[in-house]
């Protein structure tokens, strides 16, 4: 069962082949048995899941159902889920139970969806290997040795050992492609502001999104249709109309144009993905697109502005972490700076404390103008470069990252090396543009991404480019060993 | 040496929306502690706010009435502290683009004399929550219901030079702004509160001299003694040679002293940048022209108005002017009023009424005359059925709720006796029957002519029209 994609159990449970309780007990018993190799979860919720399954199996029998009632889904542990505990995967929210729903689960919820647990991450989402988690690293399931990426690598890892069949994630510099391609899944981050970011738990407001991780662009396309659109709560989601993002799939993209940023293909690359990414090029040829070399030609500097412009936000968002009103609070507090400083000393891991001071040194007095401002100004002239290109291509390919999957342990103390493996993914947070990494080959038996970058709005388009791609090739059916 | 006083005011006023600038949560004063606080207030993980439409209609109702500029866009930003009243560890405030922009009020001082005071800008932002120590034994309290109220701080230039111009700028201020209804102007629940800047400089120089930031103060009364505590203090130190110290200071009312509380070096960095969270917040032609149609006459421009339109004194026009409640219950009674002059209902208004809604502590939308009722007297006097005098025990029953003006005036009698022959009957009784008075009288005694009047009026219940009787009275006495 959990080798099917969520459009096959979606059919199998509105034929009543199988039951929602059938189908969650069997990933609950799988996230049993494997998740101490993976720990990709924090937390297993199996008392509500199998009741929300009950619920489910009920309002299929009614014929009250949706495509998504009673499938299994993980949910992120940045997304705050009602009385269940939502920490970031951070000492300092341990204690925390959320009162209240994101919008995001609320729409999950109501389409039906089964929440199986929370899923690790990198604290505060800051990362790109998921061993900033409180809670231990997360393993990839294709080697034990190497991260799944981050921040969202619990979601990754758990979609790729099927140990969840579809989970949510969220993308502020590639969180959710960056892992997507690390793990061998499909990895998507919609357009800024057509998620709503409501209990969302903020690092960079401006990045942030929320999205999929899941085994095919379909899996995405039908998951996109419950989370899209605005929210009054959110007053940086869009009021644009939501289409459905399945019946545009089969959509033939022949004649596409599709631009190739030569910033992106340099000599850093890996060769192995280099070769893969080829690859998936021709395939595309095959289907009758059409490549055009682009440039991108302020994509240097995107690492810098975004290391400049997310700890900024990021050092503001997290100052309500101060021990007062909930979280974790230092013991024996001798005075007000005393509370204030141990309790986020000892409550915060170390990357998320380097990224606070950072951002609290560029918007210094005497420091905003030559950070804060001026990277603002830089992340707009990246902005123009995508939409210059988008004049004369559809859609923009990409590896989604320089090289497969690090070891553990590898980048982890040293931090620029680390950031450095954002430098597909950061420029379209940047640009505020929808993207998707989808499995397209190995390199060494690790997975590699390719990553399509669509217009403002136009995650459709993507989807359905990468939807082809999947009928044509099938390496977003392969799974590691043992699953 | 002689120094001038050189004064700028910082005022935040709280606005009377229902519910807080970036959430529903109710705003009413006085609630338990923490009742008032939703997930947004509380800066729980991952809530937004959202932006209070209401909020920005009032602050703009200001700027409109100070004749100030308003954007075509403005912007919110984060101002960055740590403080346990301050649940997000920012408070969303407004810096670099604020609704409200340059605007000036004109004061009036004692003299008649009027100053126009520039206004720097005015912008919105939210109310910290209240911490509370007393009572509270090793610990404080946090009550949060009012984080997020709306708050439009206002911001003069220095541009007062005495105790006397600040708080003729203040109680202005404090009119305006009840008037506009923006406001409740509450100083003692901390709807209206006063930061003062004050700084002296020797007479004649040009630069400004280094200010002290005397923070809250909440009555008119303890800002005056603030403000001149300051100035002695800083002269003290002048006259020494010594040095002021810019910093923030702390008025004691007890003591009747400022002190310091934090001096520039400790001043933070509040790190400003524009809230990610929210959108700029852009204001339309069409948007200004809606709220410019919804502002009232201006309580000075209505002043100005009243005394030219219908002569009214200085003191009536101002008082009818400056609280809207009260204009609007001149208003109605000069519809009824059938032609009288206005200066008639203005006076009733402003010396009768007002002195009967004092005396019972009542404000005049609970007044026991109505409208109607007070024109319908006005309107007695006016066609000379009852003399002022005489509408005075009118407006006693009427208050009494004896019935309505008419039917009062016939039941107690009240008609005036405007009939020649009558008064004239009454008078030849009144000599006949006091020969030596009046013969006293038209010997030169001038002063007996009022024992006469009086005589006459105790014989008509006062009911004697004053003017005829006086003048057949008059005729009467001087007639050998």
């Amino acid at each position: 069962m959990h080798k099917k994609s969520i459009a096959e159990l979606s059919q199998l449970l509105h034929e009543k082949k199988i039951s929602s309780v059938e189908l969650t007990q069997h990933f609950l018993n799988r996230i049993k048995t494997l998740d101490k190799t993976y720990n990709a979860f924090i937390t297993i919720t199996e008392e509500t899941a199998l009741k929300e399954a009950k619920k489910a199996d009920e309002k299929i029998m009614h014929g009250d159902a949706t495509p998504l009632t009673g499938i299994p889904i993980a949910h992120k542990d940045i997304f705050c889920t009602q009385g269940v505990k939502t920490t970031c995967a951070s000492k300092i929210l341990d204690n925390f139970i959320a009162p209240y729903d994101a919008t995001l689960i609320e729409k999950c919820n109501r389409a039906g969806l089964v929440m199986l647990g929370k899923s690790n991450m990198d604290e505060f989402a800051m990362g790109s290997s998921n061993e900033n988690s409180f809670y231990g690293a997360v393993k990839n399931p294709w080697d034990l040795n190497c991260t799944p990426g981050g921040s969202s690598g619990g979601s990754a890892a758990a979609v790729a050992a099927r140990i969840a069949p579809i989970a949510t994630g969220t993308d502020t510099g590639g969180s959710i492609r960056q892992p997507a391609a690390l793990s061998g899944i499909t990895g998507l981050k919609p357009t800024y502001g057509r998620v709503s970011r409501y209990g969302l738990i903020a690092f960079a407001s401006s990045l942030d999104q929320g999205g999929i991780l899941s085994q095919s662009a379909e899996d995405a396309a039908i998951l996109l249709n419950v989370m899209a659109g605005h929210d009054p709560k959110d007053s940086t989601s869009i009021k644009h109309d939501v289409p459905d993002y399945t019946k545009t799939l089969s959509n033939p993209i022949k004649g596409l144009t599709i631009g190739l940023p030569a910033e992106y293909f340099t000599d850093g690359l890996d060769a192995g993905v280099q070769a893969a990414i080829q690859e998936g090029i021709n395939a595309f040829e095959k289907c009758g697109c059409v490549f055009k070399k682009i440039n991108l030609p302020h994509t240097d500097f995107a690492t810098s502005v975004y290391y400049v412009i997310a700890p900024a936000e990021a050092s503001s968002n997290l100052a309500r972490y101060d021990g007062v009103r909930y979280g974790y609070r230092c013991k024996n507090p001798k005075n007000l700076d005393d509370l204030y400083k141990r309790s986020r000393s000892e409550g915060f891991g170390e990357e998320v404390k380097r990224r606070i001071m950072i951002g609290t040194y560029v918007l210094s007095s005497g420091y905003y103008d030559a950070y804060y401002l001026k990277a603002q100004k830089i992340q707009r002239l990246i902005r123009d470069d995508f939409l210059k290109a988008f004049a004369s291509v559809d859609l923009i390919l990409t590896p989604t990252t320089p090289t497969p999957a690090f070891k553990l342990g590898e980048k982890i103390h040293d931090p620029i090396a680390m950031y450095l493996s954002d430098i597909f993914t950061i420029s379209v947070n940047l640009a505020g543009l929808p993207g998707i990494s989808i499995p397209a080959g190995f390199s060494n038996h690790l997975p590699v991404g390719l990553q399509l970058i669509g217009k403002h709005f136009d995650e459709a388009l993507i989807l359905n480019a990468a939807h082809q791609f999947q009928l044509n090739t099938d390496w977003h059916k392969r799974m590691p060993e043992g699953c | 040496m002689s120094y001038e006083t050189v004064i700028g005011l910082e005022v935040h006023v709280q606005l009377l929306t229902q519910s807080k600038i970036f959430s529903a949560a109710s705003t009413t004063f006085g609630a338990e502690p923490n009742t008032q606080a939703c997930a947004i207030d509380l800066g729980l993980p991952g809530v937004l706010p959202v932006l209070n439409a209401e909020a920005v209609k009032l602050a703009i109702t200001f700027g409109l009435a100070i004749n100030a500029a308003i954007p075509a866009t403005s912007v919110f930003a984060r101002k960055n502290y740590f403080y346990p009243d301050l649940p997000k560890g920012y408070q969303i405030s407004q810096q670099a683009l604020p609704i409200v922009g340059e605007g000036a009020l004109t004061i009036t001082l004692d003299e008649g004399a009027s100053k126009k005071i520039r206004i720097t800008r005015a912008h919105l932002e939210e109310d910290a929550g209240k911490s509370l120590h007393e009572g509270l034994v090793n610990f404080s309290g946090i009550d949060l219901n009012r984080a997020g109220t709306p708050l439009l701080e206002i911001v003069s230039e220095p541009d007062m030079r005495s105790a006397k111009e600040a708080i003729a700028y203040l109680k202005t201020l404090h009119q305006l702004v009840r008037y506009l209804g923006i406001s409740d102007g509450n100083m003692q629940e901390g709807s209206f509160r006063v930061d003062v800047n004050i700084s002296l400089r020797k007479k004649g120089a040009e630069k400004f001299g280094t200010r002290a930031e005397i923070k809250n103060v909440n009555s008119f009364k303890f800002i005056e003694e603030a403000i001149e505590y300051e100035i002695e203090r800083q002269k003290n130190i002048l006259d020494r040679n010594g040095v002021v110290i810019q910093e923030t200071r702390h008025y004691d009312p007890n003591e009747k002293c400022t002190r310091s509380l934090r001096s520039k070096e400790n001043a933070p960095d509040y790190r400003y940048f524009p809230d990610p969270d929210l959108l700029p917040v852009s204001i339309s032609p069409e948007f200004l022209h809606a709220i410019r149609e919804t502002l009232p006459e201006l309580p000075w421009d209505k002043r100005d108005r009243l005394k030219r339109d219908y002569d009214l004194s200085d003191y009536d026009a101002n008082f009818i002017a400056t609280q809207l409640p009260v204009s609007h219950y001149f208003e109605e009674t000069l519809k009824h009023a059938n032609g009288a002059k206005p200066k008639i209902a203005a006076n009733w208004i402003a010396g009768e009424l007002s002195a009967y809604l004092n005396k019972h502590n009542l404000s005049i939308e609970k007044a026991p005359i109505t409208p109607k009722q007070l024109g319908e007297l006005v309107a007695r006097i006016h066609d000379n059925t009852i003399s002022n005098n005489i509408a005075k025990q009118v407006f006693e029953a009427l208050v009494q709720h004896q019935g309505q003006v008419d039917e009062i005036i016939e039941k107690k009698g009240l008609k005036q006796i405007t009939d020649t022959a009558e008064i004239e009957k009454i008078i030849d009784e009144m000599i006949n029957a006091n020969p030596q008075q009046a013969a006293d009288y038209r010997a030169g005694k001038e002063k007996l002519f009022g024992f006469f009047v009086g005589l006459a009026m105790k014989a008509t219940k006062g009911r004697a029209n004053p003017q005829q009787l006086n003048d057949l009275l008059k005729k009467k006495l001087t007639r050998t």
